[in-house]
């Protein structure tokens, strides 16, 4: 019975919920359970909040069966990513220089989340502050992934990923600054959506890259996703960059889904060269769906998109150099005193050498680097020019189509360890999915099926211009619908099953 | 087009407040070298006519009004500190002076 | 102890070329960046909130009050207002900069290019040109523990209090200030001093030098001077005196530094470019941090903030409600009170113009406002060591005046009076009630006593009544002593000689 609970998706568990089929405590506890049995191999988890958890869901059923007005959401359990603050829960961002520091408040998001009565399980997993693409920069080890536990989950948002794909949470919430909703959605089968720069508050999400950054939902489905977002959405006062903007319902765009007359631009320059061959089959595969579904596939150009990943490696470790500035040792975290002792500054050189992981120390003197005196005009200055240029490609192509479409990323899940010692290549992994970051456009990543050569997943992103969040759910819900109706399943209903007996077995061939 | 120095990684760990080892030093000179060899080519197409973007999303004047809010206690702005004296952070002796 | 030049030698052989930099902290409610409490006293790190903790996830969002401040102050500057103007991170690590990074508008300040009409005490007017005024946050405060002096060097530890931490300020940076010449240092306490008028008039600040809300830094470089008809020498190096708390300091601070460098210079040395530290006890600088090629603080556009786009609509709103501009205002207030140069003159050193115009809004004449702020409380103030305007209120010196102006007191009771009325003992005329210091006005007591005193001595009596007027003195004295001082002498005197005819032989 438990087990199936976690197969739920969160719209089919709130349904059971409301109706009092179920009770949140027993929903919660399923997953805790589930938690239990399969995290020792995936490793999502930083931290499983169970006291706190049940607690909460106890309370929304006695909320409940006192016959208070609930949100339809409301004992639903979600996990978070560990970027965002959490009173009470420790927050590290995957970081050793945050180890073991409980915020003394809450994230917008999370003020948001606690109102509408969802339960928080957990913080999840993810490279050390967001900086990475397979959630093997994290201080703490890294996520597997459900499909092959050889194998990365994405990132930096792979714990959120892998705990949806491994049915441990049915969403999650996640952050994107290059890509950390969109590719690990990619990797593992799952649905995740970035939305629209100042859609969602930033209030209290660990800044990597101010002007990048973003929070978004991460699900099973394109409606469960829609649903998070419903509730996360929205003006914050306490974020400037929040757009005042009054949203419409993303679960209504899911439901009314029609692609009918839609036009959708391929991308040209993100598609051949570098691009696995199963990863374009199923692309292509559901260009074919679309089409077949009345939507008008065009082709579109994006040519400084070539620049993209260069001007994001400037601006990206710019704003983090002078984000993380203040893990100083001062404040919160961790302190180390050198030996012999020392001034305060070399308290902070010491407690920054060894708080911080060698990605995140590279970013750091990178982004140094190019903010430095004499250097600052013809590297974050240019990569700020290259976003201009990038953003007036989007403008120009969304004249011609209504959504844009890609590959999420260049390849399917590669092996843990393959690509550790080479940061260029980890980078160039980001191609398809930093340019709507540096325009600030929404993007969502849908599963499009298995690669044939590997049979691991494959996604397919979306894009459409500002604002205009609602086409994605919209577009992504229909190409779904048509998948699942073609395959006869759910993507995700494919994935091994991570019994605890198979677990074993994985474990003593894990790293 | 960027030589980068080992003495230049020196100074900008020195900025960044990071007790760099020979080793990583060594090794990210060579690092920073091959990415900065990468990313320079934005240089190539960033001429003078183009504006620079900062924020995504244009926006202005956003401001909040001059109405107090709620603030942390002491105990609370304490409770994540590495050391403090029960009211204020505590740091090991600082050289130099108040900027 | 450095080597001094002799000031007016060290004027003959060089220029002293000025720059200042001051900062003031606004009287918002909130602070720059947060909607914590500005409000720095009290217990340490409590009117905090994330944001001036710098905690991780905190974001800042701007003080519209303290926007509309800073154009205000702008436009009282004489400066243009920017159509836009943008925030930007200065990063460099520092215990009291919680973010290690300050928020700053660096290259786009939200005005720009004015000037400051500033008198001097010789009465010459000086314009000083005003390169920008920008808004930023102040950062935390620091307490040094151990070591002999309390001071930073030798202290074993530190504490850091972040209630100052994101206080709102302007920072006022001058053009380079050329012509001061041997005024220099006048100038220097000049300007700030009206820069502080402005900013009181405006309301936007409480601009208590001694409690930091406003801070001068004062840049100042020597320049040889070279014979006429050859080309001027470069600017010489220039140092940047910081912890300058009073105006008097500001004035000193300029003196010590032309001296110091001159001698250093005439000695065929050469100035090191650093900041250096003004002591108020010793009256002298110290050196301290050299400025370098190593000073990189990374400026790039807070990706937090938006642009700030004043809209004419409101620039000209706040323009219109400026007040009188210092200068203007005080040639007004000159002729409206028909005071001499050298009584306004004093008025203004003394730094009581306000205190004597609501004195006078209270109903005082302008003279004996003046006379008593500036003479008998500005010397109580002094012997004290505090501030005039802590010891009594205009209104309490109205009500003083006052009681002058109906004979209820004379200059000497009210003195006695003003000294009650400091010690707090309540209202001129509580004082006057409860010390019994009211002149004697009732004629029959006064008559009484003059009576008597003619009496006992015929001697005097008779030399009046043979119109030897000035042998009254005697009598007068005499009255007033009976009197315990509290008798109006000329009408004692009236009342002699009237009762030298009426008494019986």
């Amino acid at each position: 019975m438990t087990t199936d609970l976690t197969r739920l998706t969160a719209d089919a568990l709130a349904t059971k919920l409301s109706s009092g089929e179920v009770s949140s405590v027993e929903a919660t506890q399923a997953h805790l359970d589930r938690i239990a049995a399969v995290d020792g191999a995936v490793h999502a988890f930083l931290h499983v909040a169970s006291d706190s958890a049940l607690a909460e869901a106890a309370d929304i059923d006695r909320r409940r069966a006192a016959g208070e007005e609930m949100h339809p959401l409301a004992g639903v359990p979600i996990a978070i990513k560990d970027v965002i603050v959490t009173k009470g829960m420790p927050t590290t961002s995957g970081s050793k220089i945050l180890e073991g520091w409980v915020p003394p408040y809450d994230a917008t998001v999370m003020t948001k989340l606690r109102a509408a009565g969802l339960v928080s399980i957990g913080k999840t997993n993810m490279d050390e502050f967001a900086m990475g693409s397979s959630t093997e920069h994290s201080a703490y080890g890294p996520t597997h992934n459900p499909w092959d536990l050889e194998r990365i989950p994405g990132g930096s948002g792979g714990g959120s990923a892998a705990a949806v794909a491994a049915f441990e949470a049915p969403f999650a919430l996640g952050s994107d600054t290059g890509g950390s909703i969109r590719q690990p959605a990619h990797v593992t089968g799952t649905v995740g959506l970035k939305p629209t720069y100042g859609g969602v508050s930033r209030y209290g999400a660990i800044a990597l890259a101010s002007s990048l950054d973003q929070i978004g939902p991460v699900s099973r489905t394109v409606l469960d996703s829609a649903l998070l977002h419903d509730v996360i959405g929205g003006h914050d006062p306490r974020d400037s960059t929040s757009l005042t903007d009054a949203w419409p319902s993303f679960a209504e765009a899911v439901r009314n889904a029609d692609v009918a007359g839609l036009r959708i631009g391929v991308i040209k320059e993100l598609q051949g060269d570098g691009f696995q061959p199963g990863v374009m089959e199923r692309f292509r595969e559901a260009l074919a769906l679309l089409e077949g579904a009345g939507a008008i596939i065009t082709e579109v150009e994006l040519p400084s998109v070539e620049h993209a990943i260069a001007a994001y490696y400037l601006i990206m470790p710019a704003e983090a150099s002078s984000n993380l500035a203040k893990f100083d040792s001062v404040r919160f975290g961790l302190r180390v005193n050198p030996k012999g002792g020392g001034t305060v500054e070399d308290v902070m050189s010491a407690t920054r050498e060894q708080g911080f992981g060698a990605e995140a120390k590279r970013r750091i003197i990178l982004g140094t680097y190019a903010l430095s005196a004499g250097y600052y005009d013809a590297y974050y200055g240019s990569a700020q020019k290259v976003r201009t240029l990038v953003q007036r490609d989007f403008a120009a192509a969304f004249a011609n189509a209504d959504v844009l479409v890609s590959p999420t990323a260049p390849t399917t899940a590669f092996k843990l360890g393959e690509k550790t010692g080479d940061p260029l290549s980890m980078y160039l992994n980001d191609i398809a999915t930093i340019p709507a970051n540096l325009a600030g456009i929404p993007g969502i990543s849908v599963p499009a099926g298995l690669a044939a050569e590997d049979g691991l997943p494959v996604g397919i992103q979306f894009l459409a211009p500002a604002r205009e969040d609602a086409r994605l759910y919209g577009v992504a819900a229909a190409l779904e619908a048509l998948l699942e109706q073609k395959w006869g399943h759910t993507l995700l209903s494919q994935a091994p099953d991570l019994s605890p007996s198979e677990m074993n077995a994985t474990d003593e061939g894990a790293v | 087009m960027s030589e980068i120095t080992q003495e230049q990684v020196t100074h900008l760990a020195n900025l960044a407040r990071i007790a760099l080892t020979p080793e990583e030093i060594v090794s990210l000179t060579s690092e920073l070298g091959s990415i900065m060899d990468h990313v320079a080519t934005v240089t190539e197409v960033a001429t003078p006519d183009v504006p620079a973007t900062s924020h995504p999303i244009p926006l202005q004047n956003v401001f909040r009004d001059d109405v107090v809010g709620q603030t942390l206690t002491a105990e609370e702005a304490l409770a994540g500190a590495p050391d403090h004296d029960g009211s204020r952070f505590r740091v090991t002796a600082i050289l130099g002076e108040e900027q | 102890m450095a080597k001094l030049m002799d000031y007016d030698r060290a004027l003959e052989l060089f220029e002293p070329v000025l720059g200042f930099e001051v900062h003031i902290e606004l009287s918002t409610k909130t602070k720059m960046f947060s909607d914590a409490p500005n409000y720095f006293g009290g217990e340490p790190n409590t009117n905090i909130t994330p944001v001036d903790l710098g905690l991780p996830g905190s974001l800042p969002v701007v003080n519209g009050q303290a926007v509309r401040y800073a154009i205000s102050l702008g436009l009282a500057l004489g400066c243009s207002i920017a159509p836009t103007s943008r925030f930007a991170r200065k990063n460099y690590f520092y215990p009291d900069l919680a973010k290690n990074y300050q928020i700053s508008q660096s290259d786009e300040p939200i005005a720009f290019a004015g000037s400051v009409e500033v008198e001097l005490p010789n009465g010459r007017m000086f314009t000083v040109p005003i390169e920008r005024a920008h808004m930023e946050e102040d950062a935390g405060k620091l307490t040094h523990v151990g070591g002999a002096t309390g001071r930073i060097q030798g202290a074993e530890y530190s504490l850091v209090d972040y209630n100052r931490a994101g206080v709102p300020l302007v920072e006022i940076v001058t053009d380079i200030i050329y012509g001061a010449e041997a005024d220099a240092p006048e100038l220097a306490k000049a300007y700030v001093s009206t820069i502080r008028d402005i900013v009181v008039g405006l309301g936007i600040s409480e601009a208590r030098m001694e409690r930091g809300n406003l801070r001068c830094d004062a840049n100042i470089s020597l320049r040889r001077r070279t014979p006429e008809g050859e080309p001027p020498a470069p600017l010489g190096t220039r140092t940047e005196t910081k912890n300058v708390n009073s105006l008097r300091s500001v004035e000193r601070a300029i003196r010590y530094e032309i001296q110091r460098q001159a001698a250093i210079l005439d000695d065929g040395g050469t100035i090191t470019q650093e900041t250096r530290h003004w002591h108020e006890d010793t009256g002298q600088t110290s050196a301290g941090r050299p400025k370098s090629d190593a000073d990189d603080y990374r400026y790039f556009p807070e990706p937090d903030l938006l642009p700030v786009v004043p809209s004419a609509e409101l620039i000209e709103e706040l323009r219109a409600a400026l007040p009188e501009a210092p200068a203007i205002r005080r040639r007004r207030l000159k002729a409206e009170w028909n005071f001499t140069d050298l009584e306004f003159q004093d008025l203004t050193n003394s730094g009581l113009v306000n205190e004597v115009i609501e004195t006078v809004a209270a109903g005082a004449a302008p003279a004996a406002a003046r006379k008593w702020w500036t003479g008998e409380i500005a010397r109580t103030a002094n012997a004290q060591g505090v501030d005039a305007t802590t010891l009594v209120t205009p209104l309490q010196v109205a009500q003083l005046v006052a009681l002058v102006d109906a004979g209820t007191l004379t200059d000497r009771l009210a003195r006695q009076v003003l000294e009650g009325v400091i010690a707090g003992e309540g209202t001129p005329q509580q004082v006057v009630d409860a010390r019994g210091l009211a002149v004697v006005s009732d004629d029959g007591a006064l008559i009484a006593a003059i009576d008597e005193a003619l009496q006992s001595q015929p001697d005097v009596l008779a030399k009046i009544r043979d119109g030897k007027v000035q042998a009254a003195g005697a009598v007068i004295g005499a009255v007033m002593k009976a009197m315990k001082g509290q008798a109006d002498a000329a009408r004692v005197r009236e009342l002699v000689l009237e009762r030298a005819t009426a008494l019986p032989e």
